[in-house]
């Protein structure tokens, strides 16, 4: 489980997190939105340690995310990157099979690059694109490759940074469904932030809204539509009036 | 402006050049405390070889042969006016392999070499390719600065050293093509001059200059603003202060060395 307990961050006078509560029980697939510029990238970097906080606390587990084993704790995590992330100098295997070539994880090179085509094929890619460099991939393949990243050392909590931005529908959809059915098989606990109304109804267990700085409502997606709630509301109307200024 | 407004404009101006170069500082002992502690990356540290090293044979050689060239016609030229014509072989070795070899080396490693590394980095900062790095449990000082810094420090010192030599070989084909020296005479007017001072001073100041190439550019890289201004910024201020650190350290060694 990760709970995070009135968390601050601020970037100079820009005050991004003003106190943000949150709970993602374990086995479940967590969803934040929220509009640009509300700090659900900032909040997901807080918990990875990515980006310190100013105050506030942040378990997973019971155990406070800032302290212990920092290797044993990012081996529990695995991301998928808005822009995917891939390493342009390494093939897409190597990119793979990234954390099974080094460090604690390590395998022989044969068995990563085994597993790197497996999790390929797992997202719905040949094996022949394994030996291609990441800039000859379309923006969907990529993103594909970035699941696949991901997912390579089987973690037990997956964090998705706007998975479906930049794709067309089509793609969209496809990666929406891949990480459903990834987080359902492998009973991950997952936290997506996007905007994208689509991947909430496809990706989400449990629903959370953040605008200035905290979390406005939070429930399962079942009830999002009638949350009652204006912000979220607005949100999921795209309507321009509403307690969310449209000129931020 | 009042004094005391002056005083403060000043006073602020002193402040951020020492924690300029505080930031860099600690970053450079980190940098280099991190060569000494596993994990160890050998395929970095063989690509960086292969980049500052062998790629920058050309550009250094290139840039040696002509200067040791126009050394030998200067200082025939300038010498001929008090009839010292014959220290050409002399001031050639000298003056590449004290000054001109180990500078000019660090400055095109500079403009090669550390420009490369803080836009490479750079871009994987902003595209969060080191954020990736962090997230898949590799330290990106251990994985990205250490095989540069390391790889730099082994291979300048060499490239200085073959520049010195490129440089001299530069000066003796003018010498004896162009300006009528006897080959023989010139080889063992060079070799009789050097002391083995010269050689080490060449050898140090490359390491030294192939250090600060490498820091510059993997600490403007990590460092960098977003977007692609970020990467232009970054690259442009790592070869700038690259250059300006190898010309100021250049001046030290050449005290520590030869004022002594």
């Amino acid at each position: 489980m990760i709970r995070m307990e009135n968390v601050h961050k601020a970037f100079d006078d820009n005050h991004v997190l003003q106190g943000m509560d949150l709970e993602i029980p374990k086995g479940t697939s967590m969803v934040i939105i929220g509009g640009s510029g509300t700090g659900k990238s900032v909040a997901l970097k807080c918990i990875l340690g990515l980006i310190k906080p100013d105050s506030g606390m942040i378990y997973v587990d019971g155990k406070d995310a800032q302290k212990g084993d920092r290797d044993a704790f990012l081996a529990r995590f695995g991301m998928l990157f808005q822009g995917a992330a891939l390493f342009d100098s390494l093939p897409v295997w190597q990119n793979v099979a990234f954390r099974l070539l080094r460090g604690s994880l390590k395998r022989p090179t044969e068995e990563a690059r085994e597993i790197a085509i497996e999790k390929l094929r797992r997202v719905g890619l040949k094996s022949n694109v394994a030996d291609r460099l990441p800039a000859e991939l379309s923006g969907g393949m990529q993103k594909r490759v970035g699941l696949a990243r991901a997912i390579a050392a089987e973690p037990e909590i997956i964090f998705f940074d706007e998975p479906t931005t930049g794709l067309d529908p089509i793609m969209s959809g496809v990666i929406n469904d891949l990480i459903r059915e990834i987080v359902t098989e492998m009973g991950a606990t997952a936290m997506t932030i996007t905007h994208d109304m689509s991947s909430v109804r496809a990706i989400a267990d449990n629903v959370a809204m953040l605008h200035d700085g905290v979390i406005q409502w939070t429930g399962p997606v079942s009830q999002m539509d009638a949350s009652g709630d204006p912000y979220m509301e607005q949100f999921i109307s795209g309507s321009a009036e509403g307690p969310i200024e449209a000129v931020r | 402006m009042n004094p005391i407004s002056m005083l403060g404009g000043l006073g602020r101006a002193v402040l951020s050049l020492l924690t300029a170069f505080g930031r860099v500082a600690l970053f450079a002992l980190d940098a280099i405390s991190h060569i000494f502690r596993p994990p160890f990356y050998p395929r970095e540290f063989g690509i960086a070889l292969l980049n500052i090293g062998w790629l920058s044979l050309p550009v250094v050689g290139l840039t040696a042969i002509f200067t040791g060239g126009a050394l030998a016609l200067q200082i025939y030229a300038g010498g001929a006016r008090f009839n010292a014509e014959a220290v050409v072989p002399q001031i050639v070795a000298i003056g590449m392999v004290r000054e001109l070899g180990p500078v000019l080396v660090g400055l095109m490693i500079a403009a090669r070499v550390t420009s490369s590394i803080a836009a490479e980095i750079a871009t994987m900062k902003v595209t969060e390719q080191i954020d990736a790095l962090v997230t898949l449990s590799t330290h990106p000082m251990k994985y990205l600065t250490a095989p540069r810094v390391l790889a730099a420090l082994i291979t300048v010192p060499v490239l200085v050293a073959v520049g010195d030599i490129i440089g001299i070989a530069g000066g003796y084909t003018v010498a004896t093509q162009n300006l009528g020296f006897n080959p023989a005479a010139y080889l063992k007017n060079t070799v009789d001059f050097l002391e083995m001072r010269d050689i080490v001073s060449s050898l140090v100041k490359g390491a030294a200059f192939g250090m600060i190439a490498a820091i510059m550019g993997c600490y403007y890289g990590m460092t960098s603003g977003r977007g692609a201004q970020g990467v232009g910024r970054a690259t442009k201020g790592s070869v700038e202060a690259a250059a300006v650190l190898i010309l100021a350290a250049n001046f030290v060694l050449t005290g520590v060395f030869f004022s002594l």
